[in-house]
């Protein structure tokens, strides 16, 4: 079968599309093509050799559905597309509009639904941990510098500013409080969320849902190494059953349809373990669940095949990865085809 | 009479290499914590361990007393050991 894969951004903000492609290449039971989609010219995924098969580049959802759709129609009639997997957050309420036209020409996806998406969000995610006893940050959101008054009211300094898609400060006070307001709502629009700050170490599992309530797989991370931008760099896989039980509870509970990544962090004070996040996609460190026995983007391709895919139901602790920055080198010729034909 | 025994969560390589399996934390052991941390996997008592230590080791007992609390302080604190 012909897969496509999207997020071929392996930069210092790495999108999963490298190891999703890495991953489902571990699978010797995958025959057909990987095409490559990329979005810009320059995603380092294009460059890899002996990754995928084909690429080509695809307009920005942004840009309009209809666009995107009429590209991916136009791939497909060249390259008999059977599965395609998206694998970056700011796709996938796009691709998920698309589902029913993709499937039209012959495309299947494995996607969760809107309601799904909007569940996890950030400004959601408090009231459904709330509501399933899972233990989240305190938070507020806010729509104006005014509102952020408030909160001395709800919880001491330092607190956590986020955007509502993206990116986080902390600030100590209100000074910093609105200087971290005014960037993100500039950048990303309202609201802004103010969570509770908590000390500690940061935890992930990587996991895929098989969309009726069972949890296909999960594996547990512990960054070792984290950048200026909060990515980790090196990464080990962990015996914690504590954050795997949160998370097959958060798959049961949304019916989690597809890959998704849970960010946890362990109070430093009292152990406990709070659900910071929810991405609805791999993560960018989910080669890691392969080289730890469970091949969950290949689990995926399973799914979205309609087969019966036995849950795993371990994996291997003290697995490591470690990202390396590694110069590729090509020629003008390459940059010029993708650039100027869209294709490679 | 106190008792140390090495939690099932940690991984202990025959270098002195230790891996608590649960927080993905590592630590070093030198040589002498090495071969001390050996004593506590055979689940002795602290005499005991303090015996094979003296028999090992040219070092007087007073020193060893304080070194050895220093050092179970620490790998209780990591949560690298389990007393009772």
């Amino acid at each position: 079968m012909n897969i496509a894969v999207t997020g071929l951004n392996a930069t210092d903000n790495p999108g999963p599309g490298v190891p999703v492609i890495r991953s489902l290449k571990e699978a010797k039971e995958i025959n057909g093509k990987i095409i490559g989609l990329a979005y810009d010219p320059l995603e380092p995924g294009l460059y890899v050799e002996n990754l995928t098969d084909k690429c080509y580049q695809i307009p920005y959802p942004s840009s309009g559905l209809e666009n995107l759709f009429n590209r991916i129609s136009k791939i497909n009639e060249i390259e008999k597309i059977d599965l395609l997997i998206p694998t970056l957050d700011s796709e996938l309420y796009g691709f998920v509009k698309l589902q029913d036209k993709l499937r039209e020409i012959g495309i299947k996806t494995f996607l969760p639904t809107l309601e799904q998406l909007n569940i996890r969000g950030k400004d959601k995610l408090f009231d459904f941990c709330k509501e399933n006893d899972i233990k989240v940050p305190k938070n507020i959101l806010v729509t104006s510098a005014q509102e952020l008054s408030k909160i001395p009211n709800q919880f001491s300094y330092p607190v956590v500013i986020k955007g509502i898609f993206y990116e986080a400060y902390i600030a100590n006070n209100l000074d910093e409080a609105l200087s971290a307001f005014n960037k993100l709502s500039y950048k990303w629009g309202f609201p802004i969320i103010v969570q509770e700050y908590i000390k500690g170490d940061e935890f992930n599992v990587v996991a895929l849902g098989d969309g009726r309530g069972t949890t296909v797989g999960a594996v547990a991370m512990r960054k070792l190494y984290i950048t200026d931008k909060g990515k980790g760099w090196s990464g080990i896989t962990i015996d914690d059953p504590n954050i795997i039980s949160v998370s097959r509870k958060v798959i049961k509970k949304t019916k989690w349809r597809s890959g998704m990544e849970l960010e946890f962090i362990k109070d430093s004070k009292t152990n406990e373990y709070y659900l910071l996040e929810i991405n609805p996609r791999f993560p960018a460190w989910v080669y890691l669940a392969p080289a730890a026995g469970q091949n969950l983007p290949y689990a995926l391709v399973k799914l979205a095949n309609g087969e019966h895919v036995q849950p795993f139901d371990s994996f291997e602790i003290g697995k490591i990865f470690v990202r390396c920055a590694w110069d590729l080198i090509t020629d003008i010729k390459f940059l010029e085809k993708i650039t100027v034909k869209g294709e490679n | 009479m106190l008792n140390i025994s090495i939690p099932k969560n940690l991984a202990v390589s025959d270098s002195g290499f230790l891996f608590l399996t649960s927080t993905g934390e590592t630590f070093t052991l030198n040589e002498i914590g090495h071969f001390i941390f050996k004593q506590f996997q055979q689940n002795g008592t602290l005499e005991d361990v303090k015996k094979k230590v003296v028999q090992e080791y040219d070092v007087d007992p007073a020193s060893l007393e304080k070194d050895l609390d220093d050092f179970i302080g620490q790998l209780k604190a990591y949560n690298l050991v389990e007393t009772k």
